[in-house]
This record gives structure tokens, C-alpha cells and sequence, in this order.
């Protein structure tokens, strides 16, 4: 599903990505782990084609995306949701709009993008506050909005950016937990994070980046 | 949400902003309105007169028929004649039977003999008027020529000086229209720098970031060209009284037929919304890359 051959990724004289491969299949849950600075995400910023690499190639769904013209850029983002540790979400917004958005994009109905924006937010725990703006909701709330917003649209893959980074070591869980069934459902994810109790927790493959550099490939790996 | 929904959003929240954009747009196709219809009456003023025989030369008594037809063939030898009539002693005083026929004195008092024949002369444009006169003038037998030569040379000279200063003013205004919708909405883009990155990575295609903000300036252009009309066509109607005595015996029509004020409104409207977008369009290729 994502292959990485010989990825490097240069910001003048500093390397952020030094001669990366690797493939993910459909359907795995893989940890990205490491420092600050490793790498982390540059690789997922490398995946939505936020950026190009300065060489190497990178394959996403039998399509090499550094080739991608940027105006398909959009359609391979409509494929592979992403989530971050800020959450991203659009305060002027209501939780509905915010999560209604990935469907308004495709250009859908809007009876359907309301219908099918209430069915998520109810799976994942948020439908009583449909109406709510975001800056009513807790942090671990509006983690949820955001991986609302980042599944309804089915993408293959989703990426998730230290989800857990800013919330509480419980609300961490509960939307590890989120997570976890989402890729039951099939769904590749790719979780970047340097919190080692979720990573020894679980038994999951770990990929580990040092300095731009591939240090480990584990397929049930621990943090270390 | 539609484009044109997230447009209108923004206006709605900064509406000093958008008050500021719509004002000057309304500024401009005010002026561009009045420049219309200041251009549209005095070129119906001037058809009109070029449409009618414009000069009019009297004849003495000893001049002879064949003499004019020579004078008709070389007025029309210069080829700025659109047309001339040759009115006798007969049809002069049968033009001024039907001039006074309410007054029977001055009927008993003319007869053919002591009205000229005369002919009247058209010119294909008016700024040949004098020339075609100066032939009049120097002809011998001809005693008086009468023509409208103030008139059309200072609507000529005043319809171009408007046009003018008009155009210049238009142009300056839409320039500045411009530039306010371009800052407009580049602040815009900047206040919404994070939505706008969100929506990239969820997915949202260029158009769509891009079309609330075209479609503000095109609410802007549009508001602006709809708001002029309203004023320059409650202008009209206060000042029909005023100006109907001045347009009498002309063929101009106050307050204007509704087509031509619908077609005006089209027009503006159109004209505003085109300058709206095109601000925009610029903002967004400037400070959304």
C-alpha cells in the first residue's frame, strides 16, 4: 500500500531523512517512534505530499506521489486522513461543520453529509454535541472530532500525528482505543508518537527513526 | 457549505471591512452611471440634430431656381451633406399657415410674396455644420443663414469635457475599487491562514479555498453596481420636474422607460461584480499559493 525507497530529505545543509525504506501493507497499525527532530513528521508530511523528498521514491496505492502534480494533490489527501496533536480544528465551526467538511469537499449532499456527520460523531462518542463550537469541548473531545473528521470520508490510510501528545495520560487511551477499532475496520494507521507505554502496550509494528536516520523495523516492537 | 454560504459568512464578520469595499464600489458605478447617462442623452440630443435639416439659408427675391441648384450641387459636391430641401415662396407660406393657425390676424397679413425661398441643409456630422454655413454665407444671393451652431458646439465641447473628466474619474475610483478589494481581501486570507492550511490537508481542492473569497468580491462588485442604480434612479425621479422643461421639443424620454434602467441595473451589476472578482482574483493569486 506505501512503499519508501531510498527516501532522503534534505533542508539545506541539515538532513531530515536519511536514505528511509520501507513498506506498509493494507490493513497494519505501525508505530513511528523516536526523539524530537528524528523525522517523524517529515515521513507523514512526506505521505500527504506536504512536501517533496529530495530523492528516493515514494509509493502510495501502486502511484508514485513525488510525482504527483500538485493539483492532484487534494484526491491523494482524500485517501489518507490525518489527525494532529493540535487538533486542527476549525473554531469559527461547529463540531457538525467541522467534521462535515471532508464530505462537503467531495461535493456530496447535504442531506447525506449531515446524516453520515451525526452517525461518526455518534461512533465516536461526540453525538450529543453535534452543536457545540470547539472551544466548549475538552482536549480529548476535540481529538475526537478531529479523527471524526479524519475517517468519514473512508480513507485507506489514516495518520496520526503525536494524537496523544496533548491530552491526559486516560484520554490518551480512550482514543488509542478509537483508534485501534478503527483499524479493526480495516483502515492502515501510522502513528507517530514518543509515548513508550502505548507503544510497549500494544505489541504493534514500530518503525524507529534517529537523526533522519531508520534505526529499527520491528514488527511486534517495544518503545526501546 | 457552499462557496457563496462562506462568503457571505465574512462579510457578515467584518462587516466595517466590507462596508468599506462596498462604499467605494458604490462610489464608483455612481459615477460610472451618471457618465452613462450623461453619454446616452447627449448623443441622443446630438442624433437629433444631426438628424434634422440644421442650417437654413434664405434667399433674396432675384435669386433664381437654377442658381440654388447649382448651389444644392455644390454643397453635395463636398460630401458632407446628408440632405437638402429646397422650400419655395409657396411652401414657406403654407409652413407658416400651419405654424399660426390658431391666429387668423397674422395669416391676413402674409402672402407668398414677402416670405424667401430658403433650403435646408443636414450635415452627415455636426462639427461640419460651420463649414457647410461658411459656403452659405460667401454665396451671393443668399441673405440670411440661420443654424444652431452655439447649441451643438457647446454640447459637442461639454459632452466631451464630461467624457472626459468622467472617464478619468472612473478609472481612478475602479483602480482604487480595486486595490480596496485586493487589501480586503488579503486580509481575509491572512485572518483565515490556519482554516484555509486545514482544509488543504483534509483534502479541499484549490477551488474550493479559493471561491469564498472571489465570490466576496463579487458580493462586493455586485452590492456596489445594485446600490449606485438605486441612487442614481431615485435622483432621476426627483429631478424629472426640473430637468423635463429643459429636454422639451428633444426626444428624450424622463423618467427613463424601465427596459432601459433594467438594462443600466444589468449592466452595473455585471460591472461590479467583474471588478470584484478580478480584485480578488488578484488577492487570491498574490497571497494564496
Amino acid at each position: 500500500m506505501l512503499d519508501f525507497s531510498s527516501v532522503s530529505k534534505k533542508f539545506g545543509i541539515s538532513t531530515a531523512l536519511d536514505n528511509i525504506s520501507f513498506t506498509i501493507s493494507s490493513g497494519e497499525f505501525v508505530f513511528l517512534v523516536g526523539p524530537s527532530g528524528a523525522g517523524k513528521t517529515t515521513i507523514l508530511k512526506l505521505i500527504i505530499n506536504d512536501m517533496v523528498p529530495t530523492s528516493g521514491k515514494i509509493t502510495f496505492d501502486g502511484k508514485d506521489i513525488t510525482k504527483l502534480h500538485s493539483s492532484q494533490t487534494p484526491y491523494l489527501r482524500r485517501k489518507i486522513g490525518m489527525i494532529f496533536q493540535d487538533f486542527k480544528v476549525l473554531n469559527d465551526r461547529t463540531i457538525l461543520e467541522n467534521v462535515s467538511v471532508a464530505l462537503e469537499i467531495l461535493g456530496k449532499k447535504k442531506s447525506e453529509i449531515i446524516s453520515q456527520s451525526l452517525k461518526v460523531l455518534k461512533l465516536v462518542g461526540l453525538g450529543n454535541k453535534a452543536d457545540f463550537f470547539p472551544a466548549q469541548l475538552s482536549a480529548g473531545e476535540l481529538q475526537r472530532v478531529a479523527i471524526a473528521r479524519a475517517v468519514i470520508g473512508n480513507p485507506k490510510m489514516l495518520l496520526a500525528d503525536e494524537p496523544t501528545g496533548n491530552l491526559d495520560p486516560k484520554t490518551g487511551w480512550d482514543i488509542l482505543k478509537l483508534l485501534s477499532s478503527i483499524n479493526k475496520k480495516g483502515t492502515t494507521i501510522i502513528m507517530a508518537t514518543h509515548n513508550a507505554d502505548i507503544v510497549n502496550s500494544m505489541d504493534k509494528r514500530v518503525i524507529k527513526l534517529s537523526a533522519g536516520k531508520m534505526i529499527k523495523d520491528v514488527k511486534k516492537g517495544k518503545y526501546n | 457549505m457552499s462557496g457563496f454560504t462562506i462568503a457571505l459568512r465574512y462579510v457578515k464578520r467584518s462587516p466595517y471591512q466590507a462596508l468599506a469595499a462596498i462604499s467605494i464600489m458604490t462610489l464608483t458605478f455612481f459615477v460610472a452611471g451618471l457618465i452613462f447617462l450623461v453619454g446616452l442623452t447627449s448623443s441622443t440630443i446630438l442624433t437629433y440634430f444631426e438628424s434634422r435639416p440644421q442650417i437654413t439659408a434664405f434667399f433674396s427675391d432675384n435669386k433664381t431656381t437654377e442658381q440654388i441648384a447649382d448651389l444644392q450641387n455644390k454643397l453635395q459636391s463636398t460630401g458632407k451633406v446628408s440632405m437638402i430641401k429646397y422650400i419655395s415662396k409657396e411652401e414657406a407660406l403654407q409652413i407658416y399657415k400651419d405654424q399660426n393657425a390658431q391666429d387668423p390676424i397674422l395669416l391676413e397679413m402674409v402672402t407668398a410674396d414677402i416670405l424667401p425661398a430658403s433650403i435646408e441643409v443636414s450635415a452627415t456630422d455636426a462639427k461640419d455644420l460651420s463649414f457647410l454655413a461658411d459656403i452659405l454665407d460667401t454665396e451671393e444671393g443668399v441673405e440670411d443663414v440661420v443654424y444652431q451652431k452655439d447649441v451643438i458646439d457647446s454640447l459637442i465641447s461639454w459632452t466631451s469635457a464630461i467624457r472626459t473628466i468622467g472617464l478619468m474619474l472612473f478609472v481612478f475610483l475602479a483602480v482604487v475599487s480595486l486595490l480596496i478589494i485586493l487589501t480586503v481581501t488579503g486580509i481575509r486570507i491572512a485572518l483565515r491562514k490556519e482554516e484555509i492550511e486545514i482544509l488543504r490537508l483534509v483534502g479541499a481542492s484549490g477551488w474550493y479555498i479559493k471561491s469564498p473569497f472571489l465570490m466576496e468580491g463579487m458580493i462586493y462588485g455586485v452590492l456596489g453596481g445594485f446600490i449606485s442604480w438605486i441612487v442614481i434612479y431615485i435622483l432621476i425621479l426627483y429631478a424629472t420636474p426640473f430637468l423635463k422643461p429643459i429636454f422639451t421639443g428633444l426626444p428624450i424620454t424622463l423618467p427613463p422607460p424601465l427596459i432601459i434602467m433594467l438594462l443600466f441595473l444589468l449592466g452595473n451589476s455585471l460591472g461590479g461584480g467583474l471588478l470584484g472578482v478580478i480584485g480578488s482574483f488578484i488577492a487570491v493569486k498574490r497571497y494564496l499559493k
